[in-house]
């Protein structure tokens, strides 16, 4: 089919826009399947809670960050963007059984622009975790954690 | 050959196509959240801090300038987002007495040099740390700004990416007034 050079430049440059667009969402927290994620209210329900399955909760976000305020009881690793903290990540959950109930969370940045807990949830689904939640922080920790009232723990 | 028809609606579904791509990406990029300054203004509390190209920077020898205190990280895409625009305010403003400084809350100094280099960074940027996140009422997502006036108070306080047009009036409003 002969096709309009000038169509056919336009169609090249929307194609190379649409495959940079899905470059950079492949990366995001959007992309963790709804059925991954875990409410705040939800997520304290599950911690208050005297029975049922412990929850190991790890921050896989900023330690300046976590410093100042995270969810008692929840382990530091790294950013999950870094090859560092993917590291630490994996070492941290190595010899769990892959049924153990985990809780990744960040809250650095606005749930669309986070790039640390869909690093942090590829890395545990491929290395078989079966029962892997991200906690959804549609603005940040602040707003969405500590502001609402919700437990909170600091330092290191 | 194609047909001109085909053509002309093959071009309009392309248009349509990029443009619902463009506010996507618009809206996208524009998630921002700005709330109250809890303690608006009142003095910004000082801090000495280390800046990435040695020496400290004090938060109170600026006292009589307008102060845009960027909170913000090199790993966070909408601070990536706002440099430009605030190297780009800093040329714009300086002799008006705008000065930007920028407190990053990376984990270490090492991207941050090089993200400064790499965005011809124009003002002071120093390493944060958790005390002074605490100081300013938690500093627990990012980015946050906090425009101080000349006499030392925030003005206005902004939580996730700002919006330029907006800040820039703000900033032209601290900078119209002596305090």
């Amino acid at each position: 089919m002969n096709c309009n050079p000038n169509v056919k430049t336009y169609s090249l440059f929307v194609l190379f826009f649409v495959v940079a667009a899905c470059l950079c969402f492949a990366q995001q927290a959007s992309q963790i399947p709804e059925s991954r994620r875990i409410d705040a209210d939800e997520l304290v329900k599950i911690l208050e809670s005297a029975r049922g399955e412990k929850a190991l909760v790890i921050d896989v976000g900023s330690h300046v960050l976590y410093s100042q305020a995270h969810i008692p009881g929840s382990e530091y690793v790294g950013p999950a963007s870094t090859e560092n903290g993917l590291q630490l990540l994996r070492k941290r959950v190595q010899a769990l059984p892959r049924a153990q109930f985990i809780v990744i969370y960040c809250g650095c940045c606005p749930w669309t622009h986070c790039p640390n807990v869909k690093p942090a949830d590829d890395a545990l689904q491929a290395l078989g975790f079966k029962n892997v939640k991200t906690l959804y922080i549609p603005t940040n920790f602040g707003t969405d954690w500590v502001d609402k009232g919700y437990p909170v723990a600091k330092g290191d | 050959m194609i047909s001109p028809l085909a053509n002309k609606k093959l071009l309009i579904g392309i248009a349509v196509l990029s443009l619902l791509s463009a506010v996507f990406l618009l809206a996208r990029s524009r998630f921002r959240h700005t709330r109250a300054l809890s303690g608006q203004q009142s003095i910004a509390p000082d801090f000495v801090l280390p800046g990435i190209n040695g020496g400290a920077v004090q938060l109170s020898a600026y006292r009589g300038r307008v102060v845009l205190l960027d909170f913000w990280a090199t790993w966070c895409e909408p601070c990536r987002e706002e440099t430009p625009h605030f190297v780009e305010l800093q040329d714009k403003y300086r002799d008006q007495g705008l000065q930007i400084l920028g407190v990053s809350m990376d984990d270490n100094a090492e991207p941050v040099r090089e993200f400064y280099k790499q965005f011809k960074v124009n003002y002071p940027v120093v390493m944060g740390n958790a005390r002074i996140g605490e100081l300013y009422g938690g500093v627990l997502g990012l980015p946050i700004a906090f425009l101080i006036r000349r006499d030392g108070r925030v003005y206005v306080r902004h939580d996730g990416a700002t919006n330029i047009t907006t800040l820039e009036a703000e900033i032209k409003s601290a900078l119209a007034t002596k305090t």
